[in-house]
């Protein structure tokens, strides 16, 4: 080490000379120190000099990776989470707004000497986007049913032959009578079209949605 | 004397791993709650819309409170 004064000093802190200073050398002297949590780790914890080369090259904290992961994966099941209230709120509204429509309207169908027994006729009812089925299975029955599927909403095709309903997409069979699943994927009976019948005239009256 | 320290990376982890049990666990609690909502509603059933409605807004405000925990542990970290 130089006796002159003049020299810069050597700035290591073992170096010859400067033991006993730590307590008054400045602080840029010393080596940042480093986040722990900023130290690249490998996945098999070993350290980075073990690791292979294209590790090196690719350095990625393992742990802070599987950290972000896990918060970000959480906020976006918040988010999923806000979707399904909205869902829940758009049946809600859509109940309200049914609600405040009130009851449907009698709508005249067909003339009862035009349906012949085991014949099919096709209506719309309440809108003219609800199509319908009504089917005379017997001289004194009559049934009406929506025609969409409560599958898929596929349109359902009356077999007044073998009693059944069936739709065609997913093989979903149906009563003919009472509307109820007998088979295939739905689960839910078909929409019934409550009927009535005044001096010879099919009228609808209402429509009649059933869970069981 | 407490010391109030921030969590470690570590601490944070296992403590996101637990919110995020939690709130799978509600998701899944709401996915069910439509499924069961839409499928009495569309068989004419009103009486479980709103019920439903609020449970899964039950279960959103709960989901919320958690993700706020967690942009208050990031937080305390800086």
């Amino acid at each position: 080490m130089s006796d002159d004064p003049r020299d810069p000093i050597d700035a290591r802190i073992d170096s010859p000379g400067r033991e006993g200073l730590t307590g008054t050398a400045p602080a840029s002297l010393y080596l940042p120190l480093r986040d722990v949590e900023q130290v690249t780790r490998a996945p098999d914890g070993r350290p980075m000099d073990a690791q292979p080369a294209w590790r090196t090259d690719f350095p990625i904290d393992w742990p802070q990776d599987a950290y972000v992961e896990r918060r970000e994966f959480m906020k976006f099941m918040v988010l999923t989470s806000a979707a399904f209230v909205i869902g829940q709120l758009w049946i809600a509204t859509h109940n309200w707004w049914r609600r405040r429509t009130g009851d449907l309207e009698m709508v005249r169908i067909a003339s009862l000497s035009d349906i012949a027994v085991g014949a099919t006729r096709t209506f719309t009812y309440p809108t003219e986007h609800d199509p319908c089925i009504l089917v005379r299975p017997a001289e004194h029955v009559l049934v009406a049913f929506n025609q969409k599927c409560t599958h898929l909403s596929c349109a359902v095709i009356p077999r007044v032959d073998e009693g059944i309903i069936r739709c065609p997409c997913h093989d979903g069979v149906f009563d003919l009578t009472s509307g109820r699943p007998l088979a295939g994927p739905p689960r839910r009976p078909l929409v019934r079209v409550l009927l009535e019948v005044r001096g010879g005239e099919i009228y609808a009256t209402g429509i009649e949605e059933r869970t069981t | 004397m407490s010391v109030n320290r921030p969590f470690t990376r570590e601490q944070r982890t296992t403590i996101v791993n637990g919110m995020l049990a939690f709130v799978l666990m509600l998701v899944v609690l709401q996915l069910w709650l439509l499924t069961a909502t839409m499928n009495a509603y569309l068989g004419g059933d009103e009486t479980l819309v709103w019920p439903g409605a609020a449970a899964s807004l039950a279960c959103l405000l709960l989901n919320l409170g958690l993700l706020r925990y967690l942009y208050f542990i990031e937080r305390r970290r800086t």
